[in-house]
Order: C-alpha cells, then sequence, then structure tokens
C-alpha cells in the first residue's frame, strides 16, 4: 500500500480535525453551554481516521458514546454535528439526539450510541445487508475495551463469522471502561485474543500509528470485500481527557496520562510525514490555521441556529 | 434528625445494612473505587473491601443474571445498574429468572436482591439515558417496585427492600440525589406496600411518583394561595400498592389527578385511575386526570427536554379544571 500525498494530507488534516473539535467541545461543555454527556476522543484519532479511510461510499458504521472522531473521519460536517451539540434545530438529529445519538446515513453513519456495545449486532446486520444485496459494501463496527465484556460482542462476532460477513470490528482498546482498567475488567491482554473462540482473525494493533492501523484495516476491508468474512481489529490507544467532561478521573495516574501524550498520534504522523518530506513546518502550521477557522464557523453556525420548536417534539416517532 | 441528600440517605442505608448483614454485598458498574456513576456508593469500598463492593465488567445480563445466582444460594446481593435504561440488557434475568423462581420452584426458593438503579429526565442525557420505565416491572408478578421521593423515604425503604425476601426493583431519581431533607436518626424501616400522604388537602388528590412529589407539592403551594387544598398522596411503593391510602383520600376529596414523569399511555396512572374507578366511583365528583409524558422518546435538545418532563404548571392545571 503507497499511500498518495494528497490521501495522506486528507488523513493528517482529519485528525487535525477531530482534536481541534474535540478540544473545543471540552471548552464549550465547561462553558456550560452544552448540555448532556459528552465523551472526547482526543488522543484515539488515528483509530477513527486509519479504519475510515478504506471505506466507500456505500459502506457503513456504527459508533459509539465517544463518536465523534468516527464522524470526522467520515467527512461529517462540523456546522451539524456543533449544532446537535448544541441542541438547535439545524443539527444531525434535529436537536433530538445529541453528542450521544449523531448520526448521518447518507454517509452510512448509522449513528454514536448510549447503550455500550450495541453497535456490535448492529452492524452483523448492516454487514448482512450489503451481502445480501450483492454489492461489495463493508460495515465497521466501532466499539471500547470495556464493551467487548457485553453479550453482544460474542453473539455479534459468532454471528458474522458463521455466516461470513463483511464486517470488520474495530475494538478501541484505550485500557479503560470509565474507572476500570482493562486488567481489572478483563484477564486477557489482547481483546484480539476473542477472535480465535469465534473463528475469525484478530489482530492487535499500535492504536497510535496511523499507518499500523490503515495497513490493518486495509487488509481486513480486503478481506471482508472479498467474501471472505469479518476481522477482529484491535486498536491499542489511549483517551487523554477523563472518560466524560466533568470526570474527577480518580481512577489513573498523571504519570500514565503523560507518556501516552508521549506516543501522540498526531505527532508521531506528522513526524513520519516531515522525513518522508510529504509535509513541511509551514504546511502544518497552515492545516491547524484552517482547521481552527473552520471549527470556529461551525461554533458560530450552531450558536445563531435556532433551537428546535416544541411541536417537533412528538415528530420523527413513526414513519408516516 | 439530622438533614441529609437522598443520595447520602441511600448510601447510609448501604452502610447500615452491611455492617448489620454481612451477607449483603453490593455490585455493579463503577461502584467500587469510583463510588458509582452518581456517587450513591462513595466509600463502600473503604468501609467494606473489595470482596463485598465489587466493581464489575460491563456485564449487565451477568450482573442481574449472578445476582439472582447469589440470592438463590443465599447471598444478599444489592446490584447498581448505572441507569435504568440499560435494564433492557439484563430483562430476562430480571423477569424470567428473579421474578419467577419461587414460583415456578412452588415456593422451595428465594431470590432476596436488591437492584438499584436511578431513573428520571432532566440532565439533557437523552434518549437512553432518562426514561422511567418503571411500569415495566410493576406488570410483572414477583418484583415488588420501590420509587422513594424523600431522603427518609429512600432510606427507610432501602433498608426494607435489602431485608426483604423477594427481589425488589429499587429505582432512584437521578435529579432527586442532591435534594435534602432531614431524616430519622438511626435504623429504622418503611414497611414495602405502604403510601405516605406528603400534604393533606380537601379538595383534590394529586397521586405522584418520585420527582413528580416534589413538583405536585409545589403545585400544591401555588393551588392553595387560590383556596384550593390538594392532597399529596405518594405510594412510595408501585408494588405492593397501598390502595387503602388512595382511596382513603379520594374518599374524602372526590377528585383524583395522578402525576408520573414516565410516558402516560401504559404507564402506571392508569392503574392507579383504574383501581380508583373500580374501588371507588361512588367518590368521585369529577373524571380522573392523567398527567405523564408524551408519547415519544425523550428529546436532547433543552428546550424539548423541558417540555417533554411533566411540570408543575400542568399539574396545577388539571387540579384547576377539577376544583
Ligand atoms: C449497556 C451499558 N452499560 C453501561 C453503560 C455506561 N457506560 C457508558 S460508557 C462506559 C464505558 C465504556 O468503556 P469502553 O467500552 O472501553 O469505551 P470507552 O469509553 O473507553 O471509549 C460505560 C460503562 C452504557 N452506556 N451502556
Ligand atoms: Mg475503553
Amino acid at each position: 500500500m503507497a499511500l498518495s500525498q494528497e490521501k495522506l494530507l486528507e488523513l493528517y488534516r482529519k485528525m487535525v480535525t477531530i482534536r481541534v473539535f474535540e478540544e473545543n467541545t471540552a471548552e464549550l461543555f465547561a462553558k456550560g453551554e452544552i448540555p448532556g454527556f459528552v465523551h472526547l476522543y482526543v488522543g484515539e484519532e488515528a483509530t477513527a481516521v486509519g479504519v475510515i479511510a478504506h471505506l466507500k461510499d456505500h459502506d457503513y458504521i456504527a459508533s459509539t458514546h465517544r463518536g465523534h472522531g468516527h464522524l470526522i473521519a467520515r467527512g461529517g460536517d462540523v456546522k451539524q454535528m456543533y449544532a446537535e451539540l448544541f441542541g438547535r434545530k439545524t443539527g444531525y438529529c434535529k436537536g433530538k439526539g445529541g453528542s450521544m445519538h449523531i448520526a448521518d446515513l447518507s454517509l452510512g453513519f448509522l449513528g454514536a450510541n448510549g447503550i455500550v456495545g450495541a453497535g456490535l449486532p448492529l452492524i452483523a446486520g448492516a454487514a448482512f445487508a450489503c451481502k445480501y444485496r450483492g454489492d461489495d459494501g463493508v460495515a465497521v463496527c466501532f466499539f471500547g475495551d470495556g464493551a467487548s465484556n457485553r453479550g453482544t460482542f460474542h453473539e455479534a462476532l459468532n454471528m458474522a463469522s458463521i455466516w461470513k460477513l463483511p464486517a470488520i470490528f474495530v475494538c478501541e482498546n484505550n485500557m479503560y471502561a470509565i474507572s476500570l482498567s482493562q486488567e481489572l475488567h478483563q484477564n486477557i491482554d489482547d481483546v484480539a485474543d476473542r477472535a480465535a473462540a469465534y473463528g475469525l482473525p484478530g489482530i492487535s494493533v499500535d492504536g497510535n500509528d496511523l499507518f499500523a492501523v490503515y495497513e490493518a484495516a486495509e487488509e481486513a476491508v480486503k478481506r471482508a470485500r472479498n467474501g471472505d468474512g469479518p476481522t477482529l481489529i484491535e486498536s491499542k490507544t489511549y483517551r487523554w481527557r477523563g472518560h466524560f467532561e466533568g470526570d474527577p478521573v480518580v481512577y489513573r495516574t498523571e504519570e500514565e496520562l503523560q507518556a501516552w501524550k508521549k506516543k501522540d498520534p498526531i505527532e508521531r504522523a506528522k513526524k513520519r510525514m516531515m522525513e518522508t518530506g510529504v509535509l513541511t513546518e509551514e504546511e502544518d502550521k497552515a492545516i491547524w490555521e484552517e482547521v481552527r477557522s473552520e471549527i470556529q464557523e461551525g461554533i458560530e453556525f450552531a450558536k445563531n441556529s435556532p433551537l428546535p420548536e416544541e411541536e417537533s417534539l412528538l415528530e420523527d416517532v413513526y414513519c408516516e | 434528625m439530622p438533614e441529609m441528600t437522598y443520595l447520602e440517605a441511600i448510601n447510609t442505608a448501604l452502610r447500615e445494612e452491611m455492617s448489620r448483614d454481612p451477607s449483603v454485598f453490593v455490585l455493579g458498574e463503577d461502584v467500587g473505587v469510583f463510588g458509582g456513576c452518581f456517587g450513591v456508593t462513595q466509600g463502600l469500598l473503604d468501609a467494606f473491601g473489595p470482596e463485598r463492593v465489587l466493581d464489575t465488567p460491563i456485564s449487565e445480563t451477568a450482573i442481574i443474571g449472578a445476582s439472582v445466582g447469589a440470592a438463590a444460594a443465599g447471598l444478599r446481593p444489592v446490584a447498581e445498574i448505572m441507569f435504568m435504561d440499560f435494564m433492557g440488557v439484563c430483562m430476562d434475568e430480571i423477569f424470567n429468572q428473579a421474578a419467577k423462581i419461587r414460583y415456578m420452584f412452588g415456593g422451595k426458593a428465594a431470590i432476596p436482591m436488591t437492584l438499584r438503579t436511578p431513573c428520571g429526565a432532566g440532565l439533557g442525557a437523552a434518549a437512553q439515558h432518562s426514561q422511567s420505565m418503571e411500569a415495566w416491572f410493576a406488570h410483572i408478578p414477583g418484583l415488588k417496585v420501590v420509587m422513594p421521593s424523600t431522603p427518609a423515604d429512600a432510606k427507610g425503604l432501602l433498608t426494607s427492600a435489602i431485608r426483604d425476601d423477594n427481589p425488589v426493583i429499587f429505582i432512584e431519581h437521578k435529579m432527586l440525589y442532591g435534594v435534602k431533607g432531614s431524616v430519622p436518626d438511626g435504623e429504622y424501616a418503611i414497611p414495602l406496600g405502604k403510601g405516605d400522604v406528603k400534604r393533606e388537602g380537601s379538595d383534590v388528590t394529586v397521586v405522584a411518583t418520585s420527582l413528580m412529589v416534589h413538583k405536585a407539592l409545589a403545585a400544591a403551594e401555588t393551588l392553595a394561595e387560590e383556596g384550593v387544598e390538594v392532597e399529596v398522596v405518594d405510594p412510595r411503593c408501585l408494588v405492593p400498592l397501598d390502595q387503602d391510602t388512595i382511596l382513603k383520600s379520594v374518599a374524602k376529596t372526590g377528585k383524583l389527578v395522578v402525576v408520573h414523569e414516565a410516558v402516560k399511555s401504559g404507564g402506571i396512572g392508569g392503574e392507579i385511575a383504574a383501581i380508583v374507578a373500580e374501588e371507588g366511583f361512588d367518590f368521585l365528583d369529577a373524571p380522573i386526570r392523567r398527567i405523564g409524558a408524551p408519547f415519544a422518546p425523550i428529546p436532547f435538545a433543552s428546550n424539548l427536554e423541558k417540555a417533554y418532563i411533566p411540570s408543575e404548571e400542568t399539574i396545577i392545571e388539571a387540579v384547576r379544571s377539577l376544583a
């Protein structure tokens, strides 16, 4: 796989967009401008970007409560995303869903999810639909290390395996399920090991290395498109922020966080791109500046958008 | 009587029961080091150790299934499901296992477990983190269902729930955790199935549950200024339901409004209204009014969420329409 310079820059910009989107979300939440719960993706950018890079327009994605990064990687519109976080009519879900339920069906994005582990069987179903129609579509489910302890994980992997579904299960192992470190919630080091139980390939990658994630996903997507069945990819990474905004983070050490910050996926990608002459310091600066202004526009759009009308409360409960 | 919050009252009941009875233990997601998502189990790990305060994986099916099994084997589990909305994940363990085992086994087994969980909207937590689904559980023979509205009730009722030999669904309201109230000194138990008249009045009975008790009381204050005396009845338990206290109040006032936060249709308010229609028809001077949420999932946007949750004003309007 040789990534073109253009493609590389596109992926890099997406990682930067996720970072800036999330940092601004944290600030807005702290100022009380965003209600509800938000779970941020800072530090995990390479996983979403490296996997979604391989998807075609007719592919599907199921996301999680920590879903902003997945949608940005898929090309989601940050204006509509912020508007949704603010609970505005112009948001992705007309203000009905909020951060935990952002969806964009036009992008095959079947939504963030408030129920941990809910996405896995849904994506088995979407993969079934791809196979049923006979197009070469694939379906990707993101989920956490914590979610791999839910029954849905085991049931969906087994089903996808026996039916040879074109599914890619991407475990974002950020080493914590809220306050429980991985060693407290499961007796294995690699979630990928669980694939063996269901007869599908399982692979662990350095989730803070964009290129490693990209390569693993390339293989898995190829398998799925060729009709060879599902793959479990475990992307080992770390969330820099609390589980949710407002989390006092009493369960881990500052040293651990600092050590992971040294493995910043964006810095690492930048370094490699600079070494190979794909990116210069000036170009990098320009990317960050452009992204920052795009994000500011998104926030302004959201703030200037109207609230949903009260009559909309009873709309969209059913199809008409 | 000391003042404490609803949250502190629940925490105190857990501590007292764990101290009193070594067969009581607590399990759930993030209940240990983190002290529970809302802080209800704060300090229990330090006080009772990891053998009795178990942080579980995200495995609601196994949390409740294991509670049922541990209860059948003689322990008294107190399980926490982080949000009531996640109870779909462990529904089989609740309604086919916990609820029916005793009956199916001809009375030979008991399942003395308590399942604590927070319900309710108001945090902007949207459709999967805000629901009130008590009616699901009240529909299942074999379960007891408790919904306290005050710190004192929460403490006394949780004590009874833990001591009860049946599976009890103990539904806390997340918007009540910070609410303060006076709580009797020392250990005490409030029997399950005994309602409470939270305010006496002669004109209209308002039966309200959980957070709605507070809205009904606030509405009653406003209405009192207009010369309408509202009696607020809090059933406290939905199963067993204290029909007598409700009927006695309606016999006095002749008028009934039932209010809960859950979706109105199919809600427990319909059951209460039906009981009054069946058993107390002659007391009624006016049609029964029900208040509940509209038939829609809970929206995220703050203005929509506010419009969704039954309000003090809605209660006032309903009472005025009868008074
Ligand atoms: C079925 C269910 N149980 C519990 C929760 C509460 N909850 C939300 S996120 C979370 C931790 C998820 O951990 P993980 O899957 O590792 O994802 P991460 O947050 O680390 O990205 C929990 C327990 C939930 N939303 N749904
Ligand atoms: Mg995790």
